[in-house]
């Protein structure tokens, strides 16, 4: 199977969403001074195929997929199945129709 | 006083839990988390952080309050990577609380409180079953367009497995599906028999979302990733979309949510059988 992306593109991607999800102070989370810690640890390696680098790699990759797959998730909901019912105005506007007005008022209205 | 609320959560199979929920502040420890369909919990807490407790297990603290589960335990994890990534799972929650995106902690309340009363043997067998119904195992006969892509990204995975774990499994296109020999089952039997219960908790819910062991076990082993089993899975349908067109609302919905619970499990799965050891070597000049 193809190979996975470069360290480097990874840690950026984790980084991006950590911001996205916590503001300008995410530098001061527990998971970025935790994933920071681990692309350090792993970055040196004196075997030529290290199984522990690798797996430290996919399992970045996992999180990342985790981190933007929900973010992702989230907006898609609210964009679509959050809203609700729609009153009936809004219902007929979906379609390009207005509601018809009747100026003496309806028949069963005061 | 006390009062009881029963509810039912609909993220991994039939979970019923019970809350109880106690106005009292002598019992200020206890508080009712998970909220009923109709009300909706805002968000109580400013900060969260971690702590580990005598017994080297992780903890979660919500502003001053431990988190609980909903059975009503202590909610604790074996490594410090897991209670890092449901801390942030907490800590993103904006207004109010949208369990639905906290795959993490849904795990690892399934695995703490056990609701089910499941045990290691019948999750083994469970999983053994779903061989039988495997997704990648089972080839259709027309259009061929599909019979290509199935032969052509179906195929390198089921060899893999093959391969690694030295067993046959065939693919077939009959209704019956595959005959899966006694012997490839008893492999496969001892292999996740080496697995915790904890890890085997996440492997249900990750074949339950893929609709394939096959596919589970290549990304647990690091074969495939989140996206590439993903596709896999859902190879039938990406082969529809580029026929007929993407309908975002349906399919990228589907896409995300079916990636946030596969990349969550596997995480889980990896997180909860690992042991880190690092090995510093001095740098020689």
């Amino acid at each position: 199977m193809a190979g996975l992306a470069s360290p480097l593109r990874v840690c950026r991607g984790i980084l991006k969403e950590l911001r996205a999800m916590q503001g300008p102070s995410y530098k001061r989370s527990l998971a970025y001074s935790y994933v920071m810690d681990q692309f350090r640890k792993n970055k040196v390696t004196g075997e030529r195929y290290c199984r522990a680098q690798q797996e430290a790699l996919h399992a970045s990759h996992t999180y990342l997929c985790l981190l933007t797959s929900t973010r992702n998730h989230q907006a898609l909901h609210n964009l679509y199945h959050a809203k609700g019912e729609c009153s009936t105005e809004e219902a007929a506007g979906l379609v390009g129709l207005r509601l018809p007005t009747q100026p003496g008022g309806k028949g069963w209205e005061k | 006083m006390f009062r009881r609320v029963f509810q039912f959560r609909n993220s991994f199979g039939n979970v019923i839990s019970v809350c109880k929920s106690c106005p009292s502040h002598q019992y200020s420890k206890c508080l009712s988390k998970y909220s009923t369909a109709s009300t909706e919990r805002k968000r109580f807490y400013q900060d969260v952080s971690i702590s580990q407790g005598d017994d080297g297990l992780y903890e979660i603290n919500l502003d001053r309050r431990k988190l609980k589960t909903p059975g009503g335990k202590l909610f604790t994890v074996p490594n410090e990577a897991l209670a890092i990534a449901v801390a942030t799972e907490w800590d993103a929650q904006r207004g109010t609380l949208k369990f639905y995106t906290m795959h993490l902690t849904t795990l690892c309340n399934t695995a703490l409180d056990n609701p089910t009363q499941r045990n290691k043997e019948q999750m083994i067998n469970s999983a053994l079953k779903f061989l039988e119904t495997d997704t990648i195992c089972y080839r259709v006969e027309d259009p061929p367009g599909l019979v290509d892509l199935q032969k052509n990204e179906w195929d390198p995975v089921l060899h893999w497995i093959e391969n690694r774990y030295n067993v046959t499994i065939g693919s077939s296109s009959s209704i019956l599906g595959p005959d899966i020999p006694q012997a490839t089952k008893e492999t496969f039997r001892q292999h996740l028999n080496s697995y915790s219960l904890w890890s085997l908790t996440g492997l249900e819910f990750v074949i339950s979302q893929l609709k394939s062991i096959l596919l589970s076990l290549g990304m647990v082993d690091r074969y495939l990733t989140v996206e590439q089993a993903v596709l896999l899975s859902r190879l039938e349908e990406e082969y529809q979309i580029s026929h007929w067109g993407n309908v975002e609302w349906a399919h990228d919905y589907d896409v995300c949510e079916l990636r946030a619970r596969t990349a969550a499990g596997a995480l889980f799965i990896q997180l909860s059988s690992e042991n880190l050891t690092v090995k510093h070597k001095i740098m020689q000049d």
